[in-house]
């Protein structure tokens, strides 16, 4: 990771090819599955919402995990670039879960006859969102940014526990969310037509996420560095 | 398949569309708003540092 | 790793276990409430409630879907492969209710063992596929594809 103005120029480097990546990804995925995949057996058409809800909701687990896992590496390490890239996630962490919950609400409208329901699954996908909330609001609330991200990186340690929680959830009691389709052990039960645009929609929002974290990281590194040397270089060649 | 097909989704287009505009929308700002931020603090650092600069060569 | 580094690590360790244990404790407590619904057996052993709302899942009985009258009532099994509880209902269900599919279904225990149910909601599974694929697959069970 190195020092900031190194990750700064790293980051400013790769962003555009990232970006087309991820555009082309998320393109060829859209394609897939709203043109390309036949309509499923049971639920017709209506499970293409698949496409954003469920990319969405592995972000909203997977983001999570790298906060607190960078939270800690600031922690234990004071490593500023990993301070930075903690707090930097909670807000795409938190359009992640926002998005999960909101398309799984109008997925469930149609299927399971409801918009909402308080089973396992949702209500421990509701509590993410709150813990992301919580995040946001308490690095907003301390003045010192070096001990906003430590008060920070505590409270996503101490939320990491809901992580589990939310995979298990379908099997560990009963839940009108059905379980697991890509993760299981054995092959996923989903046909290979509808699985590729699936793969490719999550790893475009894998890179999305990435574009997304490393812009808000390079902004937040320009603010707590306002005061070095390579900003001043920084803002000479504008 | 025609457009007015796809867009009807055999009955679901309202429930897929709503989907991949919020998610569109969502993804977007979160693209556009950090852009903005960064600009801002950059225009802002630029600033201060002007002022600074005045405030010297005033003494 | 210097020594104060590696005794923040393994603090933040031990917080981290700490609050799992925690965690499964709570949860394991309140495991029953987390219970989305109960299950058909569960319901003839008498455990679920005798007066109050509850939910019953399971999947209904292939040929069991019957329409006394001409308004919205219907009748139908639900089961878990083990009990059988009869369900009666008033209104629209949802999309994937049919024979065969698993449902949840809000309502309370009637006298005479049939469930009276205020609100039916379909859960489907986790299987995707075409539906020609399910077709070929009803006659030849076996692997996807």
């Amino acid at each position: 990771m190195g020092s900031p103005p190194h990750f700064y120029r790293f980051t400013g480097k790769i962003l555009p090819w990232l970006s087309l990546l991820c555009t082309l990804l998320i393109a060829a995925g859209l394609w897939g599955g709203l043109v390309e995949a036949p309509a499923d057996y049971q639920q017709g058409d209506s499970f293409r919402i698949i496409y954003v809800h469920v990319p969405s909701a592995w972000m909203s687990l997977f983001v999570y995990v790298v906060m607190a896992v960078c939270g800690a590496i600031g922690l234990i390490w004071h490593m500023k670039n990993a301070e930075i890239i903690a707090v930097s996630s909670a807000p795409i962490g938190a359009s992640f879960t926002f998005l999960a919950l909101v398309t799984g609400s109008l997925w469930g409208k149609p299927m399971w006859g409801s918009w909402w329901v308080w089973d396992a699954r949702l209500t421990s996908e509701l509590i993410l969102l709150f813990l992301y909330l919580g995040v946001i609001g308490l690095y907003a609330a301390i003045e010192d940014k070096r001990t906003a991200s430590r008060a920070v990186a505590i409270l996503a340690l101490v939320g990491l526990v809901n992580i589990p929680i939310i995979h298990y959830s379908v099997e560990w009691w009963n839940t009108l969310h059905q379980g697991p389709t890509v993760t299981k052990f054995d092959k996923p039960s989903i046909h290979v037509s509808m699985l590729i645009p699936l793969l490719l929609m999550a790893v475009g929002f894998k890179l999305f996420y990435l574009i997304s974290v490393l812009i808000r990281a390079r902004g937040e590194l320009i603010e707590r560095e306002s005061n070095s040397n390579w900003v001043s270089e920084l803002l000479e060649k504008r | 398949m025609n457009l007015d097909q796809f867009l009807h989704m055999g009955g679901y287009g309202f429930y897929i569309w709503t989907s991949y505009g919020i998610a569109f929308v969502v993804l977007a700002l979160n693209i556009i708003l950090p852009v903005r931020q960064q600009k801002r603090a950059l225009k802002d650092i630029a600033n201060r540092r002007r002022r600074n600069q005045e405030r010297m060569s005033d003494l | 790793m210097k020594p104060v580094r590696k005794q923040r690590l393994y603090l933040i360790l031990a917080m981290v276990v700490a609050i799992a244990v925690a965690a499964g404790f709570g949860l394991n407590a309140f495991n029953q409430n987390l219970m989305f619904f109960f299950a058909p057996t569960e319901v003839v052993a008498g455990k679920a409630p005798d007066t109050a709302v509850f939910r019953l899942g399971g999947m209904v009985v292939e040929g069991s879907v019957q329409r006394p009258g001409d308004d919205l009532r219907v009748r139908f099994d639900l089961t878990d492969f083990e009990q059988v509880v009869s369900v009666e209902y008033t209104g629209i269900l949802p999309d994937l209710f049919r024979e065969g599919q698993g449902i949840v279904s809000r309502g309370r225990l009637r006298a005479d063992g049939v469930f009276v149910a205020e609100e039916v909601l379909a859960k489907h599974d986790e299987n995707y596929m075409p539906p020609e694929v399910a077709d070929s697959l009803k006659k030849a069970p076996g692997d996807l594809e």
